[in-house]
């Protein structure tokens, strides 16, 4: 098998396992609905001012929702000791963290489809620059997110305390993210600003820290 | 056993010519600099918050580098990486001690300068930033179970250095969209010259003293790191006397 076969190997399995059991994307699910009605009542916005600051809340509910299931997404390798027999076997373990990865990915997806609509119907949206970049957007800004979550969750697998310590390290370091991300939607959501550079930055955000995350995964899985 | 000792000679004279330093340095900057045309005695304390700021950015630099360090050592050479790394968790705790002091004193003067505690300018969220990154960074050591807290914690610092540059780009762009209402320039678009030696013997001396203070921290953590061993060793002779 070559290398992308392993990494398809991992997702298929997790695609699987996740199609069984539902945890994750319901659990996040419900829960970025409970924060974009939470926030809806703290604020009571207009329209106007919900493009202001929909953007935030948006990615807001996502981060908090995404940390939730990225603590689910390594305790269930845990269980039967799979985790090491997946250090034992004979496919690169950045295959393993790709596949792990992307299927957050694809999880974290699913629930923002789920979400922009009722999105919309909560905060009374409509965009006004070009919305086709939201299709840039999210992906990139999922992917900032669920790339070095996937990764800080592996890293506190072993930590006491683990499902505090990943927003404890997440969070700081993927505040240039989030802002890039925030922008960007505030910017096509108020038309007031090009979403430009903040595109920019998170494509460099990226690039750069899943580069770190492929280079640095064999050494978090065999620290010991 | 015979322990290491924690304060050779170098060390009191280390810390003797830095408290001299230090008593010297601040006397300039308190009583013998002149004072400053529009903020009077209040920029004084610039000469308390400028150094530590500098250096709350130079010790991240060696955090990093060690944590680079320990990481290429870890499997060629396990007792150099111990060196490394606590080298790096001294120099980590360094940088939160000189980042929260950058952080306090910046906010008095500006309560005084520009009537608020704390503005969202580029330099403070930057500095702001970089102390959460370093604070997440000694969370992890402290929450770390003992056999993995060194690789673990050296990743992080890797991290932290990758994102230190976007962080700082990132809230350029921030703040250049959306200007901060209070002041535009930094503090010192050129220094007095009358005010350069107060604040050239200041940034001295506090670099004199965190070197000391890193110092301090390092011998310490060598010192829990060679009890940790003995402890193990202990362990295996105990585990082999039972077998016999």
């Amino acid at each position: 098998m070559n290398y992308f076969g392993h990494v398809l190997a991992h997702l298929r399995k997790d695609l699987r396992l996740e199609w069984r059991s539902r945890d994750a994307i319901n659990g996040m699910l419900f829960f970025s609905l409970l924060v974009v009605v939470v926030f809806s009542l703290a604020f009571d916005p207009t329209a106007a001012m919900s493009r202001q600051i929909a953007g935030g809340i948006l990615w807001v509910a996502l981060l908090f929702a995404a940390t939730t299931a990225l603590n689910q997404a390594w305790t269930r390798e845990l269980r039967n000791r799979v985790l090491e027999a997946h250090r034992m076997a004979p496919s690169p373990p950045s295959a393993l963290f790709l596949g792990k990865a992307v299927a957050n990915l694809l999880f974290v997806a699913i629930v923002e489809a789920v979400l922009a609509p009722l999105f919309v119907v909560f905060y009374n949206l409509h965009a006004v620059g070009q919305g086709w970049l939201l299709a840039v957007v999210m992906p990139l800004g999922t992917w900032a997110l669920v790339c070095n979550g996937t990764f800080f969750a592996a890293l506190g697998l072993r930590t006491r305390n683990r499902e505090l310590l990943l927003p404890l390290i997440l969070f700081p370091i993927s505040i240039p993210a989030l802002l890039g991300m925030m922008q960007a939607t505030t910017g096509i959501l108020t038309g007031e600003f090009s979403p430009g550079p903040w595109i920019r930055l998170l494509i460099g955000y990226n690039v750069a820290f899943t580069t770190v995350c492929l280079l640095l995964f064999e050494t978090i899985l065999n620290a010991e | 056993m015979q322990r290491s000792r924690i304060f050779g000679p170098i060390g009191v004279i280390w810390f003797a010519v830095s408290l001299a330093v230090i008593v010297y340095a601040t006397r300039l900057g308190l009583l013998l600099a002149p004072t400053e045309a529009t903020m009077g005695n209040m920029a004084r304390i610039l000469y308390y918050h400028v150094p530590h700021s500098m250096l709350a950015l130079v010790f991240p630099y060696v955090n990093f580098g060690a944590s680079l360090c320990y990481l290429y050592w870890r499997k060629r050479d396990p007792l150099k990486a111990l060196t490394a790394d606590a080298v790096a968790i001294s120099s980590a705790e360094v940088s939160v001690v000189y980042g929260s002091i950058c952080l306090i004193t910046g906010m008095l003067w500006g309560r005084v300068a520009w009537g608020i505690w704390w503005t969202w300018d580029a330099r403070l969220t930057s500095m702001l930033l970089l102390w959460l990154l370093y604070v997440s960074y000694l969370m992890l050591r402290k929450l770390s179970s003992t056999g993995q807290t060194h690789t673990l914690a050296a990743v992080l610092s890797v991290f932290a250095a990758v994102d230190v540059p976007i962080v700082f780009m990132s809230i350029r762009w921030w703040r250049t969209q959306h200007p901060a209402p209070v002041f535009g320039g930094g503090p010192d678009s050129g220094l007095d010259p009358s005010m350069k030696p107060a604040f050239g013997w200041n940034v001295l001396a506090w670099a004199l003293w965190g070197i000391f203070l890193l110092a301090l921290r390092y011998a310490l953590e060598r010192r829990r790191q060679e009890r940790e061993q003995e402890a193990a060793l202990e362990a295996i002779e105990a585990s082999l006397e039972m077998a016999q």
